[in-house]
Parts: structure tokens; C-alpha cells; sequence
């Protein structure tokens, strides 16, 4: 790691004032991207804001018809969460699936939807749930949040403080996992609220995105035979070391299967 | 930077560069060489701690965490306080033979220990499906496996007693 200057700032105003003025400065939840990079000299800060120092950034909220998330959560505690365990089993499931235990330790739900890894899990229950995006300055619709590959449509300075989840009927993940990094080859989310079923899809293309022929088909019918026939265009999908892009596309339906089934359970 | 932490039970004031590492910190500022440092990507958890009874990978944490907070290193695991006896899991791992050239040993102990603490009923699907961040290079895990859970049920004995 190159030398970085350190600020711990205790209030939201405070920590995106340093990450406007420090040009090319970042912020650190958990690390457990970051802290890597840095290692690799694949980004070279001149300084981190830590967000530890932040406390209201941190905990599990029940507002009724949704759940909200501190940016700092780590995995561990969304996972172990009776909140979520009851209201959104899916996503506690999603959380504890997540790296392993010693990421979950660290690793944050704030940091896990800035930082939008392509194969990252929590970008698929965000989008799959269509949960919003609470901000320092704003609140951003999941629809209108994930651009692609690591771009989201945060802006400079500004800081992600929670995400707002609305409670589905019914909610499943299931992920195929890359052997070796446990990342997600393919991750499918898969939620079904009163007036629509949405369907994310993370792992297989440069970001995480949305399926409508399943969505449509899962709205007439939730059970996993009604998408058995839909296979997605290969088009635009990730080949690579791990897995060619007609190997994820069949992935896709077999884990949106799985995940139905997971609601289902 | 200065931060203060307890260290296995002691308080501790060190002065540390902001991008240091905390599996440096404790190998070559503070001697304590017992967590092992092995793919330093952190894949392989031979370098796992306790930071504030969870755990970690130490060489994926940077030093400034440590401000304020209670660390756990494998130096620290004992049997009853105060005592020279080996921690419950230790003496599993020695009972079972649970380790072959004993690299991976300590991060093995640590997420043992903080498995078990978190879930006392733990089976087997448990146990391997924790150890995954944990990588034994002599693949010498089904030895490892009964020894926490061997590790885990003397845990529960002397919690009981």
C-alpha cells in the first residue's frame, strides 16, 4: 500500500466534506473491496474517510410495510437479523451467503451497493426487492441506482446512509458460486409483491439487471415450471476464465428456478 | 497515528502508519507471530482474529480499526483464566489430530472458537460450511472437522460446569 492519510469523521456532513475537498479521496466501510486494491496498488488514495466513527449508520429498522438497513450493517448482522429473518427471509439468506464468515464480519450493505461488483450479491436483492437507496442527499430508486459495471448513479461526495426495503409476499436467492472466490457466477433474486414479481439477475453480465419475460411469467403464475422454457440472450453477457456466456445464460434459469423455489419454502 | 486497544486482555498503545496492516502490526511491531500470514489476499484465514469477539481477517484490516476496540489473537486463547491449560478447542485439535503441518492452524482455532461461541448446536454442514474461508494446503480437512466439532461439544461441557 502507498501512504494515505486517515480521517474517522463522526458526522455525515463532516465525512462528505473531506471526501469533496481531498481530491481523489475515498471512503472505507468494511474494506473487504478496498482494502485489497489498495494492497494490489490498483487505486492509490491519497486519503480514506472511514465511516466506522458514524453510530447512525449502523442497525435495522422496522417501518411496517418496509425494512430499513444502516449503510454500515455488516453481513453478519443482517444475516442473524430475526427482523429480516421474518419480514425478508430471502435477503438474510442472501447476507449469509455472502463470502465467508470472516467477510461477513466486515464486509457492509452500504459498501457491497457502492461499490456495484458485477458479481457482487446484495446489488441483486436490492434491485430484485426494488429497494431505495437512502442517501446524504437524496433517495434513489434501485431502477435508477446500478449503471453497469462499478458505476451507480452516486454522485461525488455523496454518501450512501441506508437502503429502505420494501416487504414482499414472498423472496428467494438462490447462486450458482464461483468455486474458488465464492463469488456469484450467476446470483438470482426473485420477489413477489401484490400487484408484480420482479426478477434480478447478478453475476452474469457487467451489472446486476432485471428480467422481464420471467417477471411477466412468475406474475401469472409463481412457481418455477412457468420460467422453465425462458432462456435469456447470451448477448452482452460475461465469458470468461470462470464461464462462457451461453454456460450463465442457462444458469439463469436454473438459479431463477432454485429461487423460486427458495420463496416458495 | 497513536490507537489504543485491548490485546488480549491488556491495554495497548501502539503508534501505527494508517496504511499498515493489522497482520503486520501484530507479527513485526508486537512479536506475536502466531498469526500466520499465508496468501495475504484474504482467501486462505490463517491470519484470523477476534476484533470485538468476531472474526476477522487481520491482513484485510487496516491498523486504525483497531482504535478503541478489544483484539483476540491465537496467543490469547486459553483454557480457564489465568490457567497454563490449552483452550477446549485447542486440545480438540490435539486429541483429533487436527492438523498436519500446523500452518494453517491459528486462523483454523480462531474461526473454530468463534463458530462454536455463536452457535452451540453446531452439526457437521455447519462446520464445513464455516471453515470456508479457511484454506488447509494439506487438505487435511476431515481431520479438522471433528476436531471442532469435538471442540465445539467440550466448549458447551465447560460452559455447563
Amino acid at each position: 500500500m502507498k501512504p494515505f492519510a486517515y480521517h474517522q469523521p463522526d458526522q455525515i456532513p463532516d465525512a462528505a466534506k473531506l471526501l469533496t475537498t481531498i481530491e481523489d479521496s475515498k471512503l472505507v466501510a468494511g474494506g473487504m473491496t478496498l482494502i485489497p486494491t489498495l494492497k494490489q496498488r490498483l487505486a492509490s488514495p491519497p486519503a480514506l474517510v472511514d465511516l466506522s466513527k458514524l453510530g447512525s449508520l449502523k442497525g435495522i429498522t422496522d417501518d411496517g410495510a418496509t425494512i430499513t438497513i444502516g449503510a454500515m450493517t455488516p453481513h453478519a448482522v443482517v444475516a442473524a437479523s430475526k427482523l429480516v429473518q421474518t419480514k425478508i427471509p430471502g435477503l438474510a439468506a442472501l447476507a449469509s451467503m455472502i463470502g465467508d464468515p470472516a467477510v461477513r464480519s466486515r464486509g457492509t450493505i452500504g459498501g457491497s451497493v457502492a461499490n456495484n461488483d458485477p458479481a457482487a450479491d446484495y446489488p441483486a436483492g436490492v434491485l430484485g426487492l426494488g429497494a431505495t437507496v437512502i442517501t446524504s442527499t437524496r433517495e434513489i430508486a434501485a431502477d435508477k441506482f446500478f449503471l453497469g459495471l462499478f458505476e451507480t448513479a452516486l454522485e461525488p461526495g455523496e454518501i450512501i446512509t441506508a437502503i429502505r426495503f420494501p416487504v414482499p409476499l414472498k423472496a428467494g436467492y438462490a447462486k450458482f458460486k464461483a468455486p474458488a472466490s465464492r463469488y456469484a457466477l450467476v446470483g438470482m433474486f426473485v420477489a413477489k409483491f401484490a400487484d408484480a414479481v420482479r426478477v434480478a439477475v447478478t453475476g452474469a453480465g457487467p451489472g446486476v439487471f432485471r428480467v422481464p419475460p420471467m417477471e411477466a411469467a412468475l406474475s401469472e403464475n409463481f412457481e418455477p415450471s412457468a420460467i422453465a422454457a425462458i432462456k435469456i440472450d447470451n448477448d452482452g453477457l460475461t465469458s470468461d476464465i470462470h464461464a462462457e456466456a451461453d454456460y450463465r445464460a442457462h444458469l439463469v434459469t436454473v438459479m431463477a428456478k432454485r429461487a423460486v423455489d427458495a420463496a416458495l419454502s | 497515528m497513536q490507537i489504543s486497544f485491548t490485546l488480549n486482555g491488556r491495554p495497548t498503545t501502539v503508534d501505527v502508519e494508517p496504511a499498515s496492516l493489522v497482520a503486520e502490526l501484530l507479527r513485526e511491531q508486537l512479536h506475536l507471530t502466531g498469526t500466520h500470514i499465508g496468501c495475504d489476499t484474504s482467501q486462505c484465514g490463517a491470519c484470523v482474529v477476534h476484533l470485538d469477539g468476531l472474526p476477522v481477517k487481520s491482513c484485510t484490516l487496516l491498523a486504525p480499526a483497531l482504535d478503541g476496540a478489544t483484539l483476540l489473537t491465537i496467543e490469547g486463547l486459553q483454557g480457564a483464566p489465568g490457567s497454563n491449560l490449552m483452550h477446549p478447542m485447542q486440545e480438540a485439535f490435539r486429541e483429533h489430530h487436527g492438523l498436519q503441518c500446523g500452518f494453517c492452524t491459528p486462523g483454523m482455532l480462531m474461526t473454530a472458537v468463534a463458530l462454536a461461541a455463536e452457535k452451540p448446536d453446531l452439526t457437521e454442514a455447519d462446520v464445513r460450511h464455516g471453515l470456508e474461508g479457511n484454506i488447509c494446503r494439506c487438505t487435511g480437512y476431515q481431520n479438522i472437522v471433528v476436531s471442532v466439532l469435538a471442540g465445539a461439544a467440550a466448549m458447551n461441557a465447560a460452559k455447563g460446569d
